[in-house]
């Protein structure tokens, strides 16, 4: 059986790594990407508790989490669309119409 | 036999999200992605989710990153140009960062004493999983619902021809 901290430490270097992506990445879809690797990080987390705890209750979650992730990947990726159409460029330093 | 499976899995996730971030191209990070939920699906039946396993499959595999696919071979990206020279700083200071969360996360973990747990037999089955979404969750899973239309009525608005 493999102990519930070996998940864990998984679960938080997988979210390390899209942490990271988010950082220093500056293409908007690397930045989505990350941000859906980081939720995956989470349902890895909480599975392994629903497993340790004999519960059914971090899957229940897990499910929610997935259905944001999907609402969100639909709504990111029709901001990506509207704003290529509009500025041609996929890289988030030259979207600063809001920058002071 | 589990352990192995273990780390075969989590080598797989590892090395596939790291790729994910390496890549210069989107679409062979977007397919990195790919690899690295197939990995994930194996750990969930590991631990005894396999409904879980199949809906990530489903899901995040089969329709978020088709979508994602699909929004890249549409817009025709060119080769990443991530290398803007000005930000370059930012690799020195984000990689320090990440490393220092995952620090602060392990500490945290070590910190919270040592597993004993039980281990019995996992009531991951989808009537298990059904009943508790439809009885103690159900506020939840009809909020989820709201959420869903008002992502749909976002996308369709963002995606109009003239914004």
């Amino acid at each position: 059986m493999v102990p519930t901290h070996y998940y864990l430490i998984l679960g938080a270097a997988l979210f390390t790594i899209g942490v990271i992506g988010v950082l220093t990445r500056r293409n908007i879809m690397i930045i989505l990407m990350s941000i859906e690797l980081m939720m995956n990080a989470v349902n890895i987390n909480l599975m392994a508790f629903s497993d340790r705890l004999q519960q059914v209750t971090g899957q229940v979650f897990a499910i929610f989490v997935i259905t944001v992730a999907a609402a969100e990947a639909a709504v990111g990726l029709g901001i990506v669309i509207a704003m290529f159409k509009n500025k041609e460029t996929m890289n988030i330093n030259e979207i600063d119409l809001m920058k002071w | 036999m589990i352990e192995a499976l273990f780390f075969l899995f989590a080598a797989m996730a590892v090395g596939a999200a790291i790729n994910v971030l390496v890549q210069k191209h989107v679409l062979y990070s977007a397919l990195s992605l790919i690899v690295l939920l197939v990995s994930m699906s194996g750990l969930f039946i590991l631990l005894n989710a396999d409904f879980l396993a199949v809906i990530n499959v489903i899901v995040y595999a089969g329709a978020i990153m088709v979508l994602f696919v699909f929004v890249i071979m549409l817009l025709n990206l060119p080769e990443d140009e991530d290398g803007a020279d000005r930000m370059r700083w930012l690799k020195f200071l984000g990689i320090p960062m990440g490393l220092f969360l995952l620090f602060m996360i392990l500490a945290t973990l070590w910190n919270a004493g040592a597993d004993a747990g039980v281990q019995a037999q996992m009531p991951g089955s989808p009537e298990a999983i059904g009943r508790s979404l439809f009885t103690d969750y159900l506020l939840p899973f009809e909020v989820t619902s709201l959420l869903i239309l008002i992502a749909l009525m976002g996308a369709v608005v963002f995606a109009k021809k003239e914004l």
